[in-house]
């Protein structure tokens, strides 16, 4: 009898479990995702931001023959790149929005911290190596893993910027 | 990324600025498959979570491109080139855990 009540408690407890495990542990990572995930989206906005404002002035074009009067000392290419990822909360939306069709914002502002990073970074690469500015500026995109249908798995995005950085013999020589 | 180490000058232009091609060697390409590291994946996994930049990934693939510009440029340099115009990058992946990153451009002489 009371064996038997001992094993009843343990299938109980084990219910208990797997509900946990089932739908408390994604509610609560869904949780932590949206709040964790969109401070840091805020604040990585935020320092972009700062950096931007630092780099004002310093030339970044993407024409791909140069001005006639900038005289060239010297050039070499340079990179900036960055790995992304959206939340899992933002991943969920995005999946439920996918059903439906139409615009998915979550996915916005992802590729616009991404592209700014990547340019911030050749910018900052170029200044650091003593470069003036940087012309014929290219961006692309590519897709680095699966994610799941469900929002599981490793979901990144690479962007990279590159472009042809001049160091000026006299700008308007 | 520095590419400054090298004495090739490369650019994404179809010319070097403020000099003249004299000589055009052909395409030359350099290219390299990276896979992922396991204790990197894992990270990379728990940070999926929050979102945010994967820094190991970031990494990997800057360390992976500059390989491949290093290949391309060897090879120019091999023909004689003293620089690299018209580079481009493509990045494809093989399969779930392995990318290849593949650089290209045409090899010159410049005066």
């Amino acid at each position: 009898m009371a064996q038997r009540f001992g094993c009843r408690e343990m299938e109980n407890t084990i219910d208990q479990l797997s509900l946990f495990f089932n739908y408390g542990l994604p509610l609560v990572l869904l949780l932590v995702a949206y709040f964790v995930g969109s401070r840091i989206e805020k604040k990585h906005f935020s320092n972009i931001q700062k950096r931007e404002d630092e780099l004002h002035g310093f030339p970044v074009v993407s024409f791909d023959t140069m001005p006639e009067d900038w005289q060239v000392a010297s050039s070499h290419m340079v990179t900036g790149s960055i790995v992304i990822s959206l939340d899992y909360f933002k991943r969920v939306i995005a999946f439920v929005r996918g059903l439906f069709g139409g615009r998915i914002k979550t996915y916005e502002p992802l590729l616009e911290r991404a592209r700014r990073e990547a340019l911030l970074r050749m910018s900052e690469s170029a200044r650091e190596q003593g470069y003036d500015a940087i012309f014929n500026v290219r961006l692309e995109t590519s897709r680095l893993a699966n994610a799941g249908r469900d929002g599981k798995g490793t979901a990144g995005v690479e962007m990279l910027a590159f472009g042809t950085a001049v160091k000026f013999a006299s700008r308007f020589g | 990324m520095d590419h400054s180490t090298n004495s090739i000058v490369i650019s994404n232009t179809d010319s070097i600025p403020g000099r003249n091609i004299v000589e055009f060697y052909g395409v030359v390409t350099g290219n390299t498959v990276r896979a992922k590291h396991v204790g990197r994946d894992i990270m990379a996994g728990l940070k999926n979570i929050v979102g945010g930049e994967l820094k190991g990934y970031t990494e990997l693939l800057q360390d992976s491109r500059a390989e491949a510009t290093e290949r391309m440029v060897q090879q120019a340099e091999s023909m004689g080139a003293n620089a690299v115009v018209n580079v481009r990058f493509a990045t494809s992946s093989i399969s779930q855990g392995a990318a290849e990153l593949f650089a290209y451009g045409t090899a010159v002489r410049v005066s």
